[in-house]
């Protein structure tokens, strides 16, 4: 008897585990915003991989007789831009560069943070308190500023442009994931695991990470669209992304002298930010509110 | 009370030694030497080292930084690259105009963003609620310089409405609130203006739906108290969260004001960041940057106060 209702327990774990993420994912589906947010993401992703079989035209390649064209014009749907360059094969091929340096800083942040937030949560004490306070000088910039101050210094660049906004985003990744171990930290079956002797490593590794990932995740997806503003507008600033690339912040940029020419055209690259930036934070949000963290 | 502002004047010390530290980074963290820019390419290994001896490059980093950190603090942020001015005045008089753009645009945000939040939080789930709610995403997702330029194109390009550019006649040093001037001023304070509007909108809706569950507010309608009696205590207990947020976010628009102001021109202290980087000018750049992030670190400060002593229950936490 003692033995079925053991059984009967560890079927009902492994039940419950599973339908954790089943009923995270019933419950995303429902939500209509979300699950559409989660299409025109997905959407851009695959427009950014399959550029050059989408994309009518190089992005590169110019006629300088067809600059600033309007758009509709005959082989050039959107126009071409002041080089006259085709404007939709460079939206399309644009996506590439702006969703590496809108999405990469925020995975090397949540990488990073989590691991020093969750080291500072776990061990708390002076530990815990002096990287807190180290997070704390850099939360005290505003984060535009941060991120300006730092591809400033360094100059324009690629690189440089990911190295800032990473920074940037690292303190607040960090503080989420400490205040999330710490609570967890103090739950009973955490002493319990420390009573029968298992190590910190493996305390972390097996009944710490499955339960604080999750939350500081869906904090970092939520930055994805701040990032992807703040990563096209250090571009738009002429740090970041450099010419001839197509980047839809630097395209903004360059196409910006021509406002009184075609100022509908030059406004097409923020378009395609606002897309990205949009999608992202509604598809963070319903991911927030399926796997109900609350925050 | 007294003893909690000291103790969060103490604690934001060391924030600001760190904030200056890290401002004093920046030059260092430049690729290149500090100098190139001043000197000629074929300049002596003596003139070399006599400017280095004049900047103090010669010395330890923390004896750069100590000398640095005093100079600042006696108000010499050293002088600018490319104009040979005092950064402090550039700065100086740069931030005035950044705290008209700033101030403007936080007080439109925040009017209309508590507007939609509180209509939105009080009639909840309404399809009021869901307007508001909307147009807090977008507050928060719209690539604020890009919505400066669409302003441009419709106000200015296509209708004619509005000056583009610039902040009118005397240029960056004399402000008037006068509507010569204050045109110039609209399309950047109300495009600035969406970034707080979307983040007050969302703050207050979920505080006013947080207090309208709470048992005093049935105990008051339990008491007979009409809505209208009811509303005043609802804004009573959201106004200190909601004055806290505006007065961060007053501090982020001084801080990220630099992509609006590239885009209208306007000479506040982000346009002087622009040309900061645009000329590779370090001491401009820093000198700028420190300014900005004492501003956003004794904001915070204030905020913190003046949220504690409207709503004393804080104190205990």
């Amino acid at each position: 008897m003692a033995v079925t209702a053991d059984a009967v327990a560890r079927l009902a774990a492994i039940e419950k585990s599973q339908g954790y993420w089943r009923s995270v994912w019933t419950r995303f589906l429902r939500d209509k915003v979300a699950v559409c947010a989660g299409c025109v993401a997905a959407g851009l992703v695959l427009m950014a991989i399959f550029a050059p079989w989408i994309a009518p035209a190089d992005p590169l390649d110019g006629s300088m007789i067809k600059r600033l064209s309007p758009i509709g014009t005959e082989g050039y749907p959107l126009g071409a831009d002041e080089l006259g360059r085709d404007m939709l094969s460079r939206l399309i091929y644009g996506a590439r560069l702006s969703l590496f340096m809108g999405v990469v800083p925020v995975l090397i942040a949540f990488a990073i943070g989590a691991a020093i937030g969750i080291a500072a949560g776990y061990l708390g004490g002076w530990v815990n308190t002096i990287t807190m306070r180290v997070l704390d000088v850099l939360y005290a910039f505003p984060s535009v500023l941060l991120a300006i101050a730092i591809s400033g210094a360094l100059g324009a660049g690629i690189l440089n442009g990911l190295l800032s906004l990473t920074v940037v985003f690292i303190p607040p990744i960090a503080r989420v994931a400490e205040s999330v171990t710490t609570s967890v930290r103090k739950l009973e079956y955490i002493e319990a695991a420390q009573a029968s002797g298992a190590s910190s490593l493996r305390i972390v590794r097996d009944h710490v990470l499955g339960n604080v990932l999750g939350p500081i995740f869906v904090y970092a997806t939520s930055l994805i669209s701040v990032s992807m503003i703040l990563a096209a507008g250090l571009s738009f600033l002429g740090l970041g992304v450099s010419p001839p690339n197509a980047e839809w912040g630097l395209m903004l940029n360059t196409l910006r002298n021509a406002i009184y020419v075609q100022p509908w055209l030059a406004a097409l690259p923020g378009v395609m930010i606002f897309l990205t930036s949009i999608s992202f934070n509604m598809l963070s949000d319903g991911l927030r509110s399926a796997m109900d963290v609350k925050q | 009370m007294l003893s909690f502002i000291l103790r969060r004047v103490f604690y934001t010390v060391p924030i600001m030694l760190g904030v200056s530290l890290v401002c004093f980074a920046l030059v260092h963290i430049s690729p290149g030497d500090p100098l190139v820019s001043i000197l000629p390419p074929d300049a002596s290994v003596e003139l070399q080292e006599q400017m280095m001896a004049i900047y103090g490059f010669d010395r330890s980093y923390p004896e750069q930084f100590l000398r640095w950190l005093g100079l600042a603090l006696q108000g010499d942020l050293g002088n600018s690259i490319a104009t040979g001015r005092p950064v402090a005045s550039e700065v100086f008089n740069a931030v005035g105009n950044t705290l008209i753009l700033a101030v403007t645009a936080t007080i439109i945000g925040f009017t209309l963003g508590g507007l939609f939040g509180f209509v939105a939080g009080y009639f909840r789930d309404s399809w009021i609620d869901k307007l508001a709610t909307a147009i807090s995403v977008i507050g928060v997702s719209v690539p604020h310089y890009w919505l400066g330029m669409v302003m441009v194109i419709i106000f200015s390009v296509e209708l004619r409405w509005l000056p583009a550019t610039g902040a009118g006649p005397g240029g960056s040093s004399q402000w008037v609130w006068d509507w010569e001037h204050m045109q110039y001023l609209i399309l950047p304070a109300v495009t600035m203006s969406v970034i707080p509007m979307g983040i007050v909108a969302r703050t207050v809706r979920a505080l006013v739906a947080d207090i309208l569950q709470q048992e005093f507010v049935s105990g008051l309608r339990a008491k007979g108290l009409l809505d209208r009696g009811v509303l005043a205590h609802v804004i009573k207990n959201a106004a200190p969260t909601a004055l806290a947020v505006m007065g961060l976010q007053l501090g982020y628009l001084l801080g990220g004001s630099i992509l609006i102001e590239t885009v209208f021109s306007w000479p506040g202290t982000g346009f002087l960041l622009g040309q900061a980087i645009f000329q590779r000018d370090l001491p401009l750049l820093q000198g700028t940057i420190l300014v900005l992030a004492m501003f956003f670190v004794v904001l915070n400060l204030l905020v913190d106060v003046a949220q504690t002593s409207l709503d004393p229950r804080l104190q205990r936490g």
